[in-house]
């Protein structure tokens, strides 16, 4: 056993393992037949990957990112401006942290 | 939205580099602080670069960089692949549901695109898609995009990084969850659909207070959509 792995050689594991992933759902989806059922699952599925990337860093950054992002979708809900809504979120939060929330 | 064969035009691909732009600055933050904690790992200006090139996953490299050692013993070399793995599982999630969408596209195309599809060119295209939208050039374009700043970033970030110590204290660190919120809201449905984004929060909840990492994503998302399979539309008020 080597007592070290070369950087790059690791690097290189790191892009292959990710590109496998990206490819890998895509691959295959395009061997299972599109059922109605599978169909539901793949359109509820992107709703889903946000909630369940959003819910937990919301919670865990406490009061500052949740009202960061309460702000975000209730600015998203009246003005439709994406750009508007995400300034609005990094705004509430650089206020709130210097004045050390 | 319709099942017809997508397109791909200069046009589309103008207008995901034009999307893309409310995250940039975003973007360009965590690049400059990946580069610094490169530095800090002892990584060289090529490794910093070339891995943000290829592996294009900015929350993952992060993580990997924390357990990464100078010179990497083969156990850590295992735990930082299998750590950036773990990370970037919801890209199984995220190719899958582009399936739909884009299966009438040639392979030979939609194989290399897959190459830069990360989260922001994802949600980009998927909203542009829910709101009828048929040109695929909008996910490579903004992908393309988001790309060139991650990795060129991270040169400037590796040389002066030490500028850009705490992109927290600026609130930038809310940037990627602001923009998955914004998104949300032209994806919502009425409460009737909402369902599988219940279940969804709930279980990414409970298994982010119970297991390290990142598997809540992972476990979220997975029963979130197997509600939407299960519950479906159920009075035939949507085809």
């Amino acid at each position: 056993m080597p007592d070290s792995v070369p950087a790059w050689l690791v690097i290189l594991a790191m892009a292959a393992v990710t590109y496998g992933l990206r490819a890998g759902g895509y691959l295959v989806m395009g061997r299972v037949t599109l059922t109605p059922p599978v169909r539901r699952a793949l359109e509820a599925l992107p709703g889903a990957i946000l909630i369940a990337t959003v819910a937990p860093v919301a919670l865990r950054g406490g009061g500052v990112a949740l009202a960061a992002l309460a702000v975000t979708a209730a600015v998203m809900a009246l003005s439709r401006k994406d750009t508007l809504a995400v300034a609005a979120a990094v705004g509430v939060a650089a206020l709130a942290r210097s004045f050390g929330l | 939205m319709s099942d017809a064969m997508p397109q791909f035009t200069r046009a589309g691909f103008l207008l995901g580099v034009r999307l893309s732009l409310p995250i940039l600055p975003g973007i360009a933050a965590f690049a400059l602080a990946y580069g610094t904690v490169a530095v800090q790992k002892g990584l060289t200006l090529a490794e910093a670069a070339v891995m943000s090139a290829l592996v294009y996953a900015g929350a993952s490299q992060l993580v990997g960089l924390e357990i990464w050692t100078t010179p990497l013993t083969p156990a850590a070399a295992v735990a930082v692949v299998g750590v950036v793995a773990a990370i970037n599982l919801r890209l199984i999630l995220m190719g899958a549901a582009l399936r739909p969408w884009l299966g009438g596209v040639p392979a030979r195309q939609v194989y290399p695109a897959l190459g830069i599809l990360t989260d922001a060119n994802w949600v980009i295209a998927l909203r542009y898609r829910a709101e009828g939208g048929n040109d695929w050039a909008v996910l490579v374009g903004s992908g393309l995009v988001i790309w060139m700043v991650w990795a060129g970033a991270a040169i400037p970030g590796y040389l002066f990084g030490a500028l850009v110590a705490d992109p927290r204290r600026w609130g930038l660190d809310l940037m990627m969850p602001a923009f998955f919120v914004a998104m949300l809201v032209p994806l919502w449905r009425g409460p009737r659909r909402s369902l599988p984004w219940i279940v969804s929060g709930v279980v990414s909840l409970a298994t982010a207070e119970l297991v390290a990492g990142y598997w809540f994503i992972v476990t979220g998302a997975v029963t979130g959509s197997l509600a939407g399979a299960i519950l479906g539309p159920r009075d035939g008020g949507d085809a």
